[in-house]
């Protein structure tokens, strides 16, 4: 069986934003560049499968300008076999949705086909938290998000989700969708021939006119702004002081 | 769509100047279906919510709310959703054993099936795993783009949304086809608590006939394995006590409990306490975690992570104890304490009174 994971290059989640003076955006250019957390899990989760004899082949797949495929050399460094790059300049004031990504995996994953898509919950830069489920209803596949276990057996995936209440086991026909929580697995690090290893790896480049997706946009960005500042707090020198605030001058008490 | 204008104004929603663009005149009949959950005979409160963001969407507002699930508990919340929210003119029941579990093939499908049917201008969900993952789905059957975690709606298709862990607020316009599918954050949205007692909605079963065509079953629920507690629930509490890596064990968490107990609170963790094994995931507060926006919020060891913060910053009050003066949560705190976090729980343990 073949897995496909779906990789974003995002902001690093170190890094501390800031919007752009123009409220067009946050500001990208030149601040350092990762892959997505939720993806590295996701890419980290189909090694393992494959390392347990679940899945013969690693195939991951991105959809971003030029400089995306610096993502993918990092799964292909990770230990994917080869990679999928969908080249796509995306406009400021209309970024590509998570409708029209799910549309272009879609194309991907029916050329593809594999038995299991797997992809990050949400990307930390927009934080939709939507693809894989849009992926899943455009191929009409059962989905497993939020996942924090992953255990394939034949035709067959079950699948523990992170869902308010606690955690939820649910049982998938494959081929099927699955997202990744934080707590599914740690992901592992390239190591360096890992990452000369990487470079002589195939990232095939197609566009999404290739896969005949039509990427219209039905959302208009207005504007970006700073979130409201909490005014200055007071460091208090005694539990005394507190409570004595919080009654008479919070009133929360 | 002469016919639907017609319809509308039959039923009394259309009001003044009739010169607008079409398109743009048609949009202002809404209607909005509401994706409810359900608890013990009762809607939860974070649908409530969703209620109140479907008034925020038009004063004028027809909203049938979408209720599904079997047996009595199913037919018991239906009377409460009936007269839960003035702006509510049909509850809608899919009583089903295929919706008994919240599995998103089924209820997709569900959601498709009544949005052809009632044509709604807006679908709104709140921001649950419940709704994250069923919304998405729907929304790419019916071929449109949802907004995700709407924090406030300042015209009926233009939203603000946080994007970055909150640190940046996005204004976006939808400008697609109906309907304009939403997940809201519920603590952005406060449910009105005046229930309408004269103004009862009427309950409609919904025709579960697409059930039999559809290629359902390719998922089945297995079970739930949930932390039985007795403290408020983390996402509506209106005090939140939360511990970080400071507290150094699962041990040390229990003093935490005991400053819940006290305040009627509700326990949060950071990341860092759920990965080291101090408490289940489901108390972890922030970006990945739940959105929590109390009143009091009172946090122990937490040095304030970009994340953490993305869960937390709405809060009213926020307290912080650390050690470190330099911790990042003193920057968002109105109250700080620069101390060892145990001398600070013991004495407050000490000078509080027994439970509010």
């Amino acid at each position: 069986m073949k897995i496909l994971v779906a990789v974003k290059r995002v902001v690093d989640y170190a890094v501390k934003v800031r919007v752009r003076p123009d409220l067009t955006g946050v500001e990208t250019a030149n601040v350092k560049m990762s892959m997505n957390p939720f993806c590295e899990i996701a890419v980290e989760e189909a090694l393992r499968l494959r390392e347990a004899g679940a899945a013969a082949e690693v195939v991951a797949a991105t959809i971003g300008p030029a400089q995306s495929a610096d993502t993918l050399r990092t799964a292909l460094a990770m230990g994917a076999d080869r990679a999928v790059h969908v080249l796509h300049n995306p406009d400021p004031a209309r970024p590509l949705l998570p409708l029209a990504v799910a549309k272009i995996l879609r194309a991907v994953a029916l050329r593809e086909n594999p038995g299991l898509v797997i992809l990050g919950k949400q990307a930390i830069d927009d934080d939709c938290n939507q693809t894989g489920q849009m992926l899943a209803g455009l191929l009409n596949w059962p989905q497993g998000t939020f996942a924090s276990k992953v255990i394939l057996d034949k035709e067959k995936a079950i699948v523990e989700r992170e869902v308010d209440g606690g955690i939820e086991t649910i049982c998938l026909d494959l081929p099927a969708v699955i997202t990744t929580d934080l707590r599914l697995n740690q992901p592992r690090y390239a190591t360096l021939p890992n990452i000369m290893k990487a470079k002589s790896k195939v990232i095939k480049k197609v566009t999404p006119e290739d896969l005949n997706v039509d990427i219209r946009s039905d959302m208009e960005v207005v504007q970006v702004t700073e979130p409201p500042k909490r005014k200055a707090g007071v460091i208090l020198s005694s539990v005394d002081d507190l409570l004595d605030k919080l009654k008479n001058e919070a009133h929360v008490l | 769509m002469a016919a639907m204008v017609v319809g509308a104004l039959r039923r009394g929603r259309a009001t003044g100047g009739g010169s607008r663009f079409f398109a743009q005149s048609l949009h202002r009949f809404v209607s909005t279906l509401v994706v409810a959950e359900h608890e013990g005979g009762f809607v939860k409160p974070s649908s409530l919510s969703a209620l109140a963001a479907a008034e925020a969407i038009g004063k004028e507002n027809r909203v049938s709310l979408l209720l599904g699930g079997s047996g009595p508990a199913l037919h018991k919340a239906a009377e409460h959703a009936a007269s839960s929210h003035p702006l509510v003119s049909e509850v809608l029941v899919a009583d089903s054993d295929a919706f008994a579990h919240p599995l998103a093939e089924p209820w997709a499908e569900l959601l498709r099936s009544v949005q052809q049917r009632g044509g709604y201008s807006h679908v709104i969900a709140s921001s649950t795993s419940f709704g994250k993952n069923l919304l998405p789905r729907a929304a790419a059957l019916l071929d449109v783009s949802p907004v995700t975690d709407v924090t406030s709606i300042s015209e009926p298709r233009v939203f603000v949304r946080p994007i970055y862990a909150g640190n940046a607020l996005c204004t976006v316009r939808y400008t697609g086809e109906d309907p304009c599918m939403m997940s809201i954050r519920s603590t952005s949205f406060s449910p009105t608590d005046a229930m309408s007692e004269t103004k009862v909605a009427p309950i409609t079963q919904v025709d579960l006939s697409f059930l039999s065509e559809g290629s359902l079953g390719k998922s089945a629920w297995v079970n739930l394995k949930s932390q039985d507690t007795e403290r408020p629930d983390l996402a509506n509490a209106s005090v939140v006590v939360t511990g970080g890596r400071g507290l150094k064990s699962a041990d040390n968490f229990k003093l935490l409990e005991q400053l819940a107990e006290k305040l009627g609170a509700a326990v949060g963790a950071t990341r860092a306490a759920v990965d080291a094994g101090f408490v289940p995931n489901e108390l972890q507060v922030g970006q990945t975690g739940k959105i929590v926006a109390p009143e009091l919020y009172m946090a122990f060891g937490v040095s304030g992570a970009i994340q953490h913060l993305a869960g937390m910053r709405d809060s009213k009050v926020i307290v912080a104890v650390n050690k470190d003066a330099d911790a990042p949560i003193f920057q968002v705190a109105d109250y700080g304490i620069v101390a060892d976090l145990f001398e600070v729980l013991d004495e407050l343990l000490k000078k509080l009174p027994d439970k509010k």
